[in-house]
Parts: structure tokens; sequence; C-alpha cells
């Protein structure tokens, strides 16, 4: 349900940077961490509603969530934490501590630049 | 030919901006805060009115609550002794830093010794938001079922403290439903460092080591 206000806010960001541009944003990529709870379909549907309508009707949300990782106390190693098997990936080791998640972040905008405004 | 503008801007960066703007207000104030999430009805608002009530003297709190309608967890808080805002969401189901900014503008900062916020009631959603708080605390009640940390990683990944409630309820059918055990190594899989306190906010049981830990926390913020 919190996709509602992260929609909005990726909506306000597109426009302030489609004013800049003055150009038709076709697509915006979309990076997440593990823990951030977001649902692709939840927060796509949800970005739809907010830019029918709008200048920014028809733009596409890739998303990409990016792994949690983790640091093994042991041997150092960084791991891609899987929560059914928490375990160091070269020493087997329980004992680590998890890296902070990544954010949530709006990596770029794809702006259709070889047609005039509509 | 398309053009890609490279933005790198963090979604949430206008809550981050009040979630600084907070956390200013707390360091200048010397005030630890904690955010209290949880499932509805796992007795949030019971250990925060028992915790007032018990350490009435020793620390002086203030709670701004969260809650989709109603007035009525302010209330039980106000009856406890303690100042208390309620923040109505309308239907959201979190609170934000803005909602929370306002809340202090109200709260006698001068005269408080710690801030809770009790969030709304929801394992996803507040764990995704920033206050401004010094630690998240998740509560979880035994009523609920022992799978919840690792159904709900976020969250318990994320705090620095869980409170497992109801623990009174072990003493009778409930028994064979919840292994603290299991919950305890469930949590300790996503955040080795999480602290556990076992309590009942009913009768008191192992309320004091919870107590314990707050005043320990609280004297070194001061």
């Amino acid at each position: 349900m919190h996709e509602a206000m992260i929609a909005q806010s990726i909506f306000d960001i597109i426009a302030a940077e489609t004013k800049k541009q003055n150009a038709k944003p076709i697509k915006a990529k979309i990076s997440c961490g593990t823990f951030n709870a977001v649902n692709d379909d939840v927060l796509s549907i949800a970005f739809e509603s907010i830019s029918r309508e709008t200048v920014l009707q028809n733009v596409k949300l890739e998303i990409e969530h990016k792994p949690m990782q983790a640091k093994c106390h042991k041997c150092s190693q960084v791991f891609d934490f899987e929560i059914v098997r928490p375990l160091c990936s070269r020493c087997g080791s329980e004992q680590y501590d998890l890296l902070p998640d990544e954010p949530l972040l709006i990596e770029e905008i794809e702006f259709e630049v070889d047609q005039s405004n509509e | 030919m398309n053009k890609k503008i490279q933005i790198g801007k963090k979604i949430l960066s206008a809550n981050e901006e009040y979630a600084r703007e907070n956390r200013k207000v707390f360091t200048e104030h010397h005030l630890p805060c904690f955010n209290l999430i949880s499932s509805p009805g796992s007795g949030k608002t019971s250990i925060l009115a028992k915790t007032i009530g018990d350490l009435k003297g020793k620390l002086t709190a203030a709670v701004i609550e969260g809650d989709i309608a109603t007035e009525l967890d302010a209330q039980r808080i106000r009856s406890a002794g303690a100042a208390a805002i309620q923040i109505n969401t309308d239907g959201a189901c979190h609170l934000t830093a803005a909602q929370v900014n306002s809340a202090l503008q109200k709260l006698p900062l001068n005269d408080l010794d710690l801030v809770f916020i009790e969030n709304v009631g929801n394992l996803v959603c507040p764990s995704a938001f920033e206050l401004g708080e010094d630690s998240k605390i998740v509560v979880l009640s035994v009523a609920e079922g022992d799978d919840k940390p690792l159904k709900y990683p976020g969250i318990f990944s994320k705090s620095k403290v869980m409170l497992i409630n109801k623990i009174d309820l072990l003493e009778g059918p409930a028994k064979d439903d919840f292994d603290v055990e299991k919950v305890k190594a469930d949590a300790r899989k996503l955040n080795p460092n999480i602290e556990i306190f076992c309590v009942s906010a009913k009768t008191g049981k192992g309320m004091n080591e919870w107590y314990d830990w707050l005043l320990r926390v609280t004297a070194k913020t001061a």
C-alpha cells in the first residue's frame, strides 16, 4: 500500500525532469534493495493511475531488485544473503553482518527526442 | 534516437529531508526516539502505557501515536500519565517524517527524557519510511505465531530491539504453537545484534529487563 506514496514521489521527480528536458518521457529505471518491500505490480499500477491523462502517461517503470548482501566475520567474503540459507558462500560460517540495504533510487529517465512535443 | 538522462536520486528524499530535520530536533534536546512497529493488536499501546506508569518519576516520555482513525491510543497514553499527540493517517498504512515533524512542534520537548513513536499497525509499510528515530523497535506477540521474522524480514532486519509480548499466553494452550527459541534464532539470522526481551504488558512479567535497557539507553543520551 505504501507504493502509492512511492509512486507519487517517482511521478514528481519525472515531472520535474520532463519540464527541464522539454521532451516526452517514455521509461524510467528504478532500483531498490531487498527489504524496501516494493511490489512491482502494485507500484506500476499506482504509477499508472497517477500519471493517467498527464504528460507522463505511458511512461513504463523498469524495476530492478538488488540482492541483500552480507559480510562474513571469519573470511570477510561479501556474499548474497539468502534467508533460507544464511551462510557464507565461501567458508560456510554463520557469523556475518548484513550490509545496509540498497535505497530506492530513480536511476535513469528515457525521453523521446525525435518527435515534437504534443 | 532517445535521450537517457541519469538521475541517481533517492525516491523518498522528500521524506528523508524531514527525517533529518526531526533527527536534528532530537539531538538538540538530547532525546532518544524509538519507532515502534508491529502488526495490529500486538500490544504496542499496552506496553507503552505500562512502561510509562511503572517508570513514573524515573523517566518522562511522550508518545506520538499513529493510527488510521480515532484518538483512542492517545487517550490511553494520557491516562497512563504521559503527553501524547495523535496523528490520523486517514487510511495510509504508515507514518511519514513530515507528520512526525508537525507532531514534534506540539510536544514539551524540554521536559522530556525520550519520545516514542507508535506507528500504524503494519509489519511491512512503516519499515520503509525513516522518521528520524534513533532505532526501530519491533513488537511481536505470541498470538501472531512464530513464523513472522522470516515472513516479514525487512522490519526484523532493521530493528535494534524485538519485544516478544503476551508471553503469559505461553502458560496456556498457545504454548505448543509458539517456539520462543525459534523466533529468537530467526530474528538473529536477519539481525545478529538484535536485543530481545520477552514481556507481558498484562502481567508485568519480563518488563524489568526492558526497563533496565530503556533507562540505560536514555541515561547515555542525556
